[in-house]
């Protein structure tokens, strides 16, 4: 069977899978993690997580060093024993099954291929610990190199290889076994620029066509936009938004999600009205005068200070008075900029003396800047874009 | 800067030929045809010729080896076991006395080990029996337990510089904590295994004082049969016996250490 | 994501085999160390109150359930005490410190700039010199002691070099006297000063004395500045482990020193094989114990500390 069968083979038998089976209350989990908590000594890794992840999915857990996201990762693999909590797996409770017992299997940050076996035998570990025999083990290597373009290198040391080849090789290991489960540590941090964005592309089709369930752990948002089908951002042990990226970028929570992924323009704001039935607030901005719609969930009582944010990419920067009722517009001189080709960012100072952060692209050819310094403009953005954020 | 290189350039010259000066006076004072040490009489084999007539020194020198070989081997296997339970073994009771007393040994003085282990032997055999008799098991004994010491602190170090995920990969993939250590642990730390054996060998081959404290009246090995002879002054016979001895450890380190170095080159992608 | 009410774990249960394995690992060299490195302390503790006796072995019981029920604790302070009032012990005990500071500190002042000098090397020289300096280490400790005998010996090469340049007319009392103790120790110890320090110097970035001499320091302030302090954790382990040992040197003062070379190691060994008094070699030891035993948990503190 050569590849193109194979996926189309796959692609066939493939049972018929939500695309967004988060939404369906009677889709049935395929991780269920329930309370889980680790404590190392007087430190809480892991705090009370409790998280649902489907068949199929791409999902990954996204924060910064420390924040929890490893251990729960070496929880699921079985490295750690959870100090609280369960963890199921296809309906089976995980916690009396030792990591070798799994059916889950890892790829490492550090990919830890064996330095002292060849690609070849790196790859067909797992299935001679599985003591299959030794005609089966060789026809699944050879096909499972042939999927990630590593024949050639069958006999070779992994000292001998690329970063991006030891990559590869650590992938076909952990996919071999055929797990219901793959984790991901880090995938591409050990790559660069370049081949991260190829690999990228890899991972995704490779998990299209196999339909594993793959949980990514990274600290790189722009990997975890690009990659998943859902993210859960993790702050201190705890989840603080789990979402698809759209939702966690353009409607994220509170201001750690928002400040994580890329940049945010967070103003104070005073209530003045609400309206129950639009589910929508207006406010006013600092103390400028400007007024604005945002929608809301949570109610406020008039007076309240709210938070609202804005990226910098929904501002559009004009010299004249844009008119429009759904917009929010508020002035401003430009104080700082700079150019990046295909677009640029301004610093504009406005009235309360807030700097706002402009993300402008540049779609008009010209070799002049279209501001300069100090120059007065009206910042103005579609009140849609406002969100109301918790601290 | 000149001027500070240039001191450490000359303490680096001052210090090795302090370290090697005594060595190569040595070694050529073994083909002095006269017996006395400081007068050159012409170059001669006759003192490794009395070298080998020397049964006593024959026998010692062999019941040396057989100790060395025995106490290294046994040595490596304790001092792997002990680096592999303070890096792999995660927490458990009694790990702090542990990582306590494995290093002790390195720093022990002699007299004190030696005492202590003969006493221990004396109360073992009040209290059942056994040993029976001092002598080349106990020396043997007595040197696993120092050198093994030694063996641990090599292999913990090459352990903890290891890829900790490598032993947790072959885990994942389903091997077993026993098989992980035979398939990947073993097989990347074998060269640490095989230097701290050979370091455990030099250092049983070497002792005399603990060999001394827990050797009976039989036994006597090669340092014993030295220490005995030297007490009262130079002798050429020895001369001859240092530099069989020199000659083969340079030749061994040489060797052993061109094998670490192409096994460390192989081993930087672990 | 519905009920975040804590779930009560089942506790994990290592399979057997899997805890069988554990077991052995850990256990064999645990009980091993335990048997003939630990309880040994405790029995030479035990013996050093004993009466010393001619017999097999030459100590007394210290207890006897038999005959005598009011006397049954036969232990004695008498070997402790004969320690106190016997000037030999206080002047070996002080004499041994002494001999192992100093000495540690010569090792200290000759190793630093070879350690210096090896880590600053280009790599291949660097592996060279470092395998020089292990090179003597592993050859037999006793003959290196042997060797200086004949170099410093009344008709030693030392001697007979000096006589014949013209430089002195009788041969020199070299041998058997404290210099050529503290020769001895500095040279057999040296490697395990070098090699610590190698390592710590050797870790250490060089763009920091770049970066020292870049704010305006001159060389040697570098080095005080920087590369000293950074330096310290090798400084600690190294002197540590030539100052622990030394102490209870044996070989070196039995064969360079003269007979008023009274470091500890001999006393003990004479009191043992010599006069044949474990009790009073036992009450020796124990007190040599207490003295390197901070230096020894010093020494396992800075190992440690570079995890």
């Amino acid at each position: 069977m050569n590849r193109e069968d194979s996926i189309k083979a796959q692609q066939q038998t493939k049972p018929y899978v939500a695309a967004t089976p988060w939404l369906d209350p009677k889709a049935k989990p395929f991780i269920q993690i329930k309370g889980l908590s680790k404590q190392f000594n007087d430190f809480l890794a892991v705090d009370n997580v409790t998280l649902d992840i489907y068949k199929g999915e791409l999902f990954t857990i996204l924060g910064g060093s420390g924040c929890g996201k490893s251990t729960l990762l070496r929880m699921l693999a079985g490295f750690e024993t959870p100090s609280e909590g369960q963890i199921i797996i296809d309906g089976v409770d995980m916690a009396s099954i030792p990591a070798y017992d799994r059916p889950i299997n890892m790829m490492f940050q550090s990919y830890a291929v064996f330095p002292h076996m060849t690609v070849e035998q790196n790859i067909g570990y797992g299935l001679k610990k599985d003591k299959l025999g030794k005609a089966e083990i060789a026809t699944r290597v050879k096909d499972m190199l042939e999927l990630v373009q590593l024949s050639e290198l069958a006999k070779r040391k992994p000292h001998h290889l690329s970063g991006g080849q030891r990559q590869r090789v650590a992938l076909a290991r952990a996919l071999i076994k055929q797990p219901k489960v793959l984790l991901l540590d880090e995938p591409l941090a050990a790559l660069d620029k370049k081949l991260r964005e190829q690999t990228q592309f890899e991972l995704m089709n490779l998990q299209y066509e196999l339909g594993i369930t793959f949980v990514v752990v990274t600290h790189d948002q722009e990997e975890a936009m690009t990659l998943s089908d859902r993210v859960a951002v993790m702050d201190a042990g705890k989840f603080v938004q789990t979402g698809t990226p759209t939702q966690v970028y353009e409607s994220p929570n509170n201001c750690f999600v928002a400040d994580f992924f890329g940049t945010i323009n967070l103003f104070n704001a005073t209530v003045i009205s609400t309206d129950t039935t639009t589910k929508t607030l207006r406010a006013e901005l600092e103390t400028t005068g400007t007024q604005l719609t945002a929608s809301s969930e949570a109610e406020f009582a008039i007076g309240t200070e709210v938070i609202i944010g804005v990226r910098p990419e929904k501002i559009i920067v004009s010299q004249q008075r844009p008119e429009g009722d759904h917009l929010t517009i508020t002035k401003g001189a430009v104080e700082d900029l700079a150019y990046y080709g295909n677009r640029s960012l301004y610093k504009v100072r406005s009235q309360s003396g807030r700097i706002i952060q402009v993300s402008a692209q540049n779609y008009q050819r010209s070799e002049a800047l279209a501001l300069e310094w100090d120059d007065k403009v009206y910042l103005s953005w579609d009140s849609s874009c406002n969100v109301v954020l918790s601290e | 800067m000149q001027k500070s290189s240039r001191f450490v350039f000359s303490a680096l010259c001052f210090g090795f030929a302090f370290l090697y000066i005594p060595i190569l006076v040595l070694i050529a004072f073994s083909f002095n045809q006269s017996a006395i040490a400081s007068v050159w009489g012409g170059f001669s084999l006759r003192w490794y010729t009395a070298l080998f007539n020397n049964e006593q020194i024959i026998e010692a020198a062999l019941l040396s080896l057989k100790i060395a070989a025995t106490s290294a081997t046994f040595a490596t296997i304790l001092g792997t076991m002990a680096g592999l339970a303070l890096t792999q073994m995660g927490r458990y009771r009694g790990r702090l006395v542990f990582t306590g007393i494995i290093a002790a040994p390195l720093v022990m003085p002699e007299v004190i080990t030696g005492l202590s282990l003969l006493l221990m032997f004396v109360s073992l055999q009040e209290l059942i029996g056994w040993p029976v008799s001092r002598g080349a098991s106990t020396i043997t004994i007595a040197h696993i337990t120092f050198s093994m010491a030694y063996v641990a602190v090599v292999v913990q170090s090459r352990l903890s510089s290891m890829d900790q995920s490598l032993h947790e990969a072959a885990m994942d993939l389903g091997g077993r904590p026993m098989q992980v250590a035979f398939d990947i642990t073993l097989p990347l730390i074998a060269p640490s295994m095989l230097s701290g054996w050979l370091l455990a060998f030099t250092l049983s081959l070497d002792d005399l004082v603990i060999a001394s404290f827990t050797s009976g009246a039989g036994a006597s090995t090669l340092p014993m049969v030295i220490f005995s002879k030297i007490k009262l002054g130079v002798t050429p016979d020895i001369n001859a016996l240092a530099t069989l001895i020199i000659g083969t450890v340079s030749m061994g380190i040489i060797i052993a250490s061109l094998i670490m170095f192409r096994q460390n080159k192989l081993n930087k992608v672990g | 994501m519905s009920d975040s009410k804590p779930v009560l774990t089942t506790r994990y249960r290592q399979p057997l085999g899997d805890k069988l394995w554990r077991r052995f690992v850990i256990g064999v060299p645990y009980f091993w160390l335990l048997l003939f490195f630990l309880a040994p302390f405790a029995i030479v503790f035990k013996i050093s109150f004993a009466t010393p006796i001619v017999a097999q072995p030459p100590f007394t019981q210290l207890f006897d359930f038999g005959t005598d029920t009011t006397h049954w604790l036969l232990a004695t302070w008498d070997n402790y005490r004969f320690l106190t009032e016997d000037n030999l012990y206080w002047v070996s005990y002080f004499k041994s410190i002494k001999i192992a500071a100093i000495s540690t500190f010569i090792c200290l002042l000759v190793g630093y700039p070879m350690a210096y000098g090896i880590a600053r090397a280009a790599p291949t020289t660097r592996n060279i010199l470092l395998m020089l300096v292990i090179l003597p280490f592993w050859t037999s400790f006793l003959l290196r002691v042997y060797a200086w005998m004949g170099l410093l010996g009344k008709n030693g090469i030392v001697n007979s070099l000096l006589i014949n340049i013209g430089l002195i007319d009788s041969p020199l009392q070299m041998l058997y006297t404290d210099m050529a103790v503290y020769l001895g120790i500095v040279y057999t110890y040296i490697p395990f000063m070098i090699l610590p320090l190698y390592a710590t110097l050797e870790k250490m970035d060089t763009s920091l004395h770049d970066a020292a001499a870049d704010l305006g320091a001159k060389p040697w302030q570098t080095f005080i500045d920087v590369t000293l302090p950074l330096s310290m954790p090798g400084i600690i382990a190294g002197s540590l482990l030539v100052f622990i040992p030394a102490i209870g040197e044996y070989v070196i003062p039995a064969l360079l020193g003269g007979l008023d070379s009274l470091m500890i190691g001999r006393t003990l060994y004479d009191e043992f094989f010599v006069n044949r008094d474990w009790p009073l070699a036992s009450a020796v030891a124990t007190i040599l114990l207490i003295i390197v035993v901070i230096p020894i948990m010093l020494f396992q503190r800075s190992q440690q500390e570079p995890e």
